[in-house]
């Protein structure tokens, strides 16, 4: 079975490039790239692109799925069609579920759901202590004998040093990846927004930008004493660019990432007690998200993620101090993301070394790349299209997004995942 | 001078001429309830009812007889003892409510935007009694009132507001409703109960009460709520008088004639001295709770004059 896609702008984001020409795909995986003037081969099917964009499908790392005990706000079932819809063709799913994936038995569960009830190709973060409650470490090795691969507690910090210390120490001796949230959980206890003249006239509970800083460090100093493998989940503030760059050029193996919505928004967004911006951690200054986005320009920062947390209407409509915290994002990460392409900030290979080719690599996975031998996963767009977001047509369970209302610009066409074709737009059934 | 708002939710949202508009009709209701017959029938047939969610004592007896001083049908529902211990969402008790058809629906809540969002969910007024650190808008416009009555006027005025400014609702819609009529500002209090980027609301920070207070015409004490008081913000109730009670001696640099305030319930020999409260020359404690009464009547008054004014579908939306 082979496929050919022709007239189609293909983004390479390993070579860092763009070409317009076909793409043949094979069995499932890339059999040839074929740059404009070329003599196309034959293929059982063909799908002219039309001009439009070919790319790496986008490996999300941090996906937060209902399952097990929340599957009311996101099933294995809907994050899949959502994640398809969005052109995500990899959900690295976290452990912060209930009960959390601290035990081969749980994450078994999980791969299990996910494989009867997903589109997408998925693999589970495990947590890296037990309930994740930081005191005593999981099961490290065999959760990654069962597929885990990557450890985190998620946004449950442990102010033990001496228990992440030890962690760090046994899962680099077993070449585990440890993802971090990097967030001073003494500081962050309770604050709702960023500190500063917008919280102060909200009046809501508010942490100093800082105490990212302050995580941060913490972490390196610890990956200093152990030399583990390290991926801080997300850097939003100027002040944590400074130690990141300095523990790259250290030779640390750390690397880290950032929402799309720290990418796209600031803390004015949550204006009069919006709900559905309060996110972990709380918005920034716009000082602060234009020096992030830079970061993602010139590869400090390495990741691109929709850190996607569904949560019901019930636990959104509420005073902002009491409401869930997080946003869904399969969806709207790839239109959000243009955004940064528009305005300049990032050409298309960039951002598509941050959302595929650096995730994928730092995970040890084969896909996030346009080169012969990688698996199809592709996701197929026209940057330009433009809409309006309506948040309930969203494919997710649940509709928490900030982008409600939202102009966007940028709309997929098409999914793949290992040739096979998972999303089609403005058809209602996925083939 | 139209003040055409549907609720009133915080000093925020509010003109100059909102302010004074509401101040200028407080005065008329200062006159009324000094008189034998206090009763006015502004709010006849209008259902008010005083929902607090946390305890209250002075400012839910002030809207209660603001309401009823009005003519309205006044109803208190203690919210900490009902429904929302039973696990019912602030939306919901708002739904309920809202299905019994009150006109007026005053709220305290422990968290700030609070009465914002039970404001969307309704199709009455909304008054915000105080919502977490956020708003406090009619104690801010009492002040207002005490102030104008004290010194002939609300402008040029130098204010100092002391104490905890990080958690007080009362400090914030003070700031801006002072601000907003062109006072100079002075926060005065301990650097731990200060809110953060606080110098980007035009005002100016004293760490030294001593300083802060040099030739103000206006001292502003706040309460020192119990639970900040062990430890965790200042060291200890004693060094905090020491530094940032109000006594005579530190009174004696403002102006000869400077007026003491305290939103109450105060803490004797804590914010301040009791005897500096009980002057009768420098205090206007007592008056800022007449005021209360009369801010609040006309806070009512006018929304419901925009209520009964207001196009039928726009109430029925």
């Amino acid at each position: 079975m082979s496929t050919l896609f022709t007239n189609a702008r293909l983004i390479d984001p390993e070579m860092g490039r763009e070409v317009t020409g076909a793409l043949l795909v094979t069995d499932g995986a890339i059999a040839a790239i074929l740059p404009e003037g070329d003599k196309l081969p034959k293929a059982a099917q063909t799908i002219d692109c039309n001009g439009k964009v070919l790319a790496p499908g986008i490996v999300d790392i941090g996906v937060k799925i209902g399952e097990p005990g929340e599957r009311h706000k996101e099933s294995f079932r809907s994050a899949g069609l959502a994640a398809a819809a969005g052109g995500v063709t990899t959900m690295i799913t976290r452990a912060d579920t209930i009960p959390p994936i601290d035990t081969p038995e749980t994450l078994a569960f999980v791969l299990e759901r996910a494989r009867d009830q997903a589109l997408v190709r998925i693999h589970p973060l495990a947590a890296l202590t037990k309930g994740r409650q930081g005191r005593e470490m999981t099961e490290i090795g065999f959760l990654l004998d069962a597929g885990a691969v990557g450890f985190s507690d998620g946004d449950a910090v442990t102010s033990d040093n001496r228990v992440l210390a030890r962690c760090l120490t046994y899962a680099g001796a077993l070449g585990a990846l440890v993802i971090g949230h990097v967030q001073d959980p003494g500081l962050s206890n309770g604050a709702a927004v960023t500190s500063g003249k917008f919280a102060s006239l909200r009046g809501l509970p508010a942490v100093s930008p800082l105490a990212e800083r302050m995580g941060l460090e913490r972490d390196l100093a610890l990956l200093e004493m152990t030399g583990a493998r390290y991926h801080a989940d997300q850097i939003t503030t100027a002040a944590a660019l400074g130690p990141l760059k300095r523990a790259k050029a250290a030779g640390l193996d750390v690397t880290a990432g950032v929402s799309i919505h720290h990418l796209t928004l600031n803390e004015f967004d949550v204006g009069d007690y919006r709900t559905f911006f309060k996110v972990k951690p709380p918005l920034r200054s716009e000082g602060d998200r234009m020096a992030v986005v830079q970061a993602v320009a010139d590869g400090l920062i390495d990741i691109i993620c929709s850190m996607h947390t569904p949560q019901d209407e019930e636990s959104k409509r509420l005073p902002f101090e009491e409401a869930a915290s997080g946003a869904v994002a399969l969806e709207t990460l790839l239109p959000a993301a243009l955004r940064l392409v528009h305005a300049g900030a990032l050409d298309m290979p960039a951002l598509f070394r941050a959302l595929s080719l650096n995730p994928a690599r730092r995970l040890g996975l084969p896909g996030g790349r346009l080169g012969v031998g990688a698996p199809a996963d592709l996701v197929l767009f026209d940057p330009d299209k433009p809409f309006v977001l309506d948040r309930f047509r969203l494919r997710s369970k649940s509709r928490n997004t900030p982008f409600d209302g939202h102009r966007m610009q940028g709309r997929v066409l098409g999914t793949w995942v290992g040739g096979k074709r998972v999303f089609a737009w403005g058809k209602d059934d996925v083939a | 001078m139209a003040f055409t708002a549907r609720h009133l939710l915080g000093i925020e949202s509010l003109s100059k001429d909102d302010i004074l508009t509401i101040l200028d009709l407080a005065e008329h209701y200062v006159t009324l309830n000094r008189q034998p017959n206090k009763h006015s029938n502004a709010l006849a047939g209008l259902t008010q009812i005083n929902m607090f969610f946390e305890a209250s004592t002075r400012t839910q007896a002030s809207f209660e007889l603001a309401g009823k001083r009005l003519g309205a049908d006044v109803m208190n529902m203690a919210m900490q003892a009902s429904s929302i211990k039973k696990g019912e969402t602030l939306i919901d008790t708002a739904l309920t409510l809202n299905a019994m058809h009150p006109d007026l629906l005053v709220v305290r809540h422990p968290h700030s935007g609070a009465v914002n969002l039970l404001a969307e969910k309704v199709n009455c007024a909304v008054l915000n009694a105080g919502d977490g650190r956020h708003e406090h808008p009619t104690q801010a416009l009492l002040d207002a009132l005490t102030i104008r009555r004290a010194k002939g006027r609300l402008q040029r005025l130098s204010i100092a507001i002391c104490g905890d400014i990080a958690h007080s609702r009362v400090a914030r819609s003070n700031i801006l409703l002072l601000g907003k009529m062109e006072n100079r500002i002075r926060l005065i209090g301990p650097r731990t109960l200060m809110p953060s980027g606080i110098r980007e609301f035009g005002v100016e920070v004293f760490d030294n009460m001593r300083e802060g207070l040099k030739d103000v015409d206006v001292v502003m004490m706040l309460r020192l709520q119990r639970e900040r008081m062990d430890g965790a913000f200042i060291p200890s109730t004693r060094e905090y008088y020491h530094r940032w009670g109000l006594d005579a001696e530190k009174l004696a640099l403002a102006k000869p004639d400077a007026i003491v305030m305290h939103p109450g319930p105060m803490n004797r020999g804590v914010e301040i001295d009791g005897t500096i409260a009980d002057d009768i020359n420098r205090s206007v404690i007592q008056e800022q709770v007449e005021m209360g009464v009369a801010v609040r009547m006309a806070a009512m008054d006018l929304l419901a004059r925009n209520l009964r004014s207001a196009p039928q579908e726009e109430i029925m939306a």
